[in-house]
């Protein structure tokens, strides 16, 4: 037992914020004459050097475009393409790599599940089910599509802390649920949900599941297996990936019963005028020249990610969380929005008698960049009755450093407004 | 920061000036910018070419709210075209085309600041872009 401690502690000392932060080249730059404290990552993240020289070297030595020529280069752009397709793959524990598509990000996943998958099967009457926590690309798809299938979309409400009440998720079920899409961390309030128990209950009415994993890729393992989601969807951004790639997970059986999506290059076998064939899966859902640098960069960023280790992030995350929490609640007037009992990442926050945009541009003014507004989450924000939050997103390049600096910034905003 | 936060933009803050609708408004108009969430109301007493009275009401960042509070103060009691004139002064001040005149700007100098925060802009300009619309006769005015 004592040598299992031992390991474990070793573990988490062998990640050094200060070490990792030299791979980030934006991070040593200035903003304001002011070095750059970052703390916008539920919105974005920054990019390693590994991410970024890779893909430089892929535009300057392998640019071709993929699944077409014979050619040398366009086997290599296919074959580090479709390696990247394997490491997303590996990252969220999937059976096989044809059940990872290439998309645009989050939101262009959860639009591809809601027409190819959801389109088909929902009728008048019946129900999409979310929750009152939902990032606005998690409600519009959905509020669309029912709108035109003359169908109900339906909220499980949260509570006073900002996590689901399983209760109410429990009776809203009904076997007129054709989906039940939710986030697994909240972007606005940082809830991690208990996914594995809510696909549970959703299986259990016989109601499919679309996990949003768009803020819990970058901060928690994902083993999308285990947790038995049908459909997860992130964005390569958020994963220190480059922006405009993301993937969407479905499972084999899923997704083969899908009609296609959009239609195009890539997605067919043959077109003729009587009759076309579509493609097999993955590809079947992948019209187009995909962006290919993207992928890329984003088989790059995992592999980064994969050397640190997201057991370390995990680790040292919910300790800088834990200070950070500590810290801001010291500040007279501020207010925490979302204090649910298991959080990632965010602290959202209002001042007493201060606008959060006036807060935002003040920070700035201190070299923080921190998001100001309704995060996409306006409904969040009307459940809390606040127009609008401060957001302080973590990140594992973060340090308390960071955190003192936000602190002594919000102390300058009360200096102002005093 | 004080160049932005003037202390006549946190007095306005604090306290708004006619924030509350006049009785015998016959204007009305929204002020949303969806962008930040600024959102005001406002309304105009117009007595022939004469704004009689103002008043406004709603929620948003310093930079709106005092901007309203502080336009109200300067239109009231002046004609449409007057109005519209300092609307064309604030919009060159804020958007810093025209260094202002201190004594043609008056109040409206406290917010020369703003041309230096882009992004800010339209948070100083919202009421009255809504206060135009308004002599328009216009419903709903965004910034976005």
């Amino acid at each position: 037992m004592t040598s299992a401690l031992a390991t474990a502690r070793m573990t988490a000392s062998s990640f050094d914020p200060k070490r990792v932060r030299a791979d980030f080249p934006i991070l040593s730059t200035t903003v304001h004459n002011q070095p750059l404290v970052y703390l916008d990552n539920a919105a974005t993240t920054q990019k390693p050097s590994a991410v970024i020289e890779r893909i430089v070297d892929y535009y300057t030595t392998e640019n071709s475009n993929v699944h077409r020529g014979v050619h040398l280069l366009s086997e290599t752009a296919t074959a580090s393409f479709e390696e990247a397709r394997m490491k997303v793959k590996s990252f969220i524990g999937a059976a096989e790599a044809a059940e990872i598509i290439f998309t645009r990000g989050t939101t262009e996943g959860i639009n591809l599940v809601a027409s190819s998958f959801v389109a088909p099967r929902l009728h008048e009457g019946d129900e999409v089910l979310i929750t009152a926590m939902e990032h606005h690309s998690n409600i519009v798809p959905w509020q669309l599509l029912c709108e035109a299938k003359g169908a109900h979309l339906r909220v499980v409400p949260i509570d006073d802390r900002g996590d689901v009440i399983l209760e109410e998720l429990e009776t809203m079920l009904t076997d007129r649920t054709r989906i039940f899409a939710f986030s697994h961390v909240s972007n606005a309030l940082g809830t991690v949900n208990p996914v594995e128990r809510m696909i549970a209950m959703a299986h259990g009415r016989g109601v499919p599941v679309l996990v949003d994993g768009a803020q819990a890729v970058p901060h928690i393992p994902v083993d999308v297996r285990a947790l038995d989601a049908d459909f997860y969807v992130f964005s390569g951004h958020k994963l220190f990936g480059p922006t405009g790639i993301g993937a969407l997970y479905g499972k084999r059986s899923l997704l083969e019963a899908m009609p296609p999506w959009q239609g195009g290059g890539d997605m067919i076998l043959s077109v003729t005028w009587a009759k076309t064939t579509f493609n097999q899966i993955p590809y079947r859902f992948e019209a187009g020249t995909p962006n290919i640098a993207g992928a890329i960069g984003l088989g790059a960023a995992i592999d980064y990610v994969g050397k640190v280790g997201l057991r370390n992030i995990a680790a040292y995350e919910d300790e800088l969380l834990a200070y950070g929490t500590e810290k801001l609640a010291a500040i007279p007037g501020l207010r925490m929005i979302g204090t649910a009992v298991k959080k990632a990442s965010v602290l959202s926050f209002t001042l007493e008698g201060v606008h959060p945009h006036d807060i935002g541009t003040i920070v700035d003014q201190e070299g923080v960049a921190i998001r100001t507004g309704h995060h996409c989450a306006q409904p969040v924000m009307e459940r809390f009755c606040v127009p609008a939050t401060a957001r302080a997103s973590l990140a594992f390049y973060n340090t308390r450093e960071d955190i003192d600096a936000l602190g002594a910034a919000l102390n300058k905003v009360i200096e102002v407004f005093r | 920061m004080r160049d932005l936060y003037q202390e006549i933009i946190l007095d306005h803050n604090r306290n708004p000036r006619n924030y509350k609708k006049p009785g015998d408004a016959n204007r009305e108009a929204e002020g949303y910018n969806p962008l930040c969430g600024d959102h005001y109301k406002l309304w105009l007493t117009l007595d022939g070419e004469s704004i009689r009275d103002f008043g406004f009401d709603g929620s948003g960042c310093a930079i709106s709210k005092a901007s309203a509070s502080v336009m109200g103060t300067l239109i009231k009691g002046k004609s449409a075209d007057e109005a519209r004139a300092m609307y064309e002064t604030f919009r060159k001040l804020v958007t810093g085309e025209q260094k202002p005149d201190i004594e043609e700007a008056g109040k409206m100098a406290a917010f020369g600041g703003v041309s230096d925060f882009p992004v800010r802009v339209k948070c100083a300009i919202l009421a009255w872009h809504a206060m135009k619309g308004a002599l328009e006769g216009a419903d709903t005015v965004s910034t976005e």
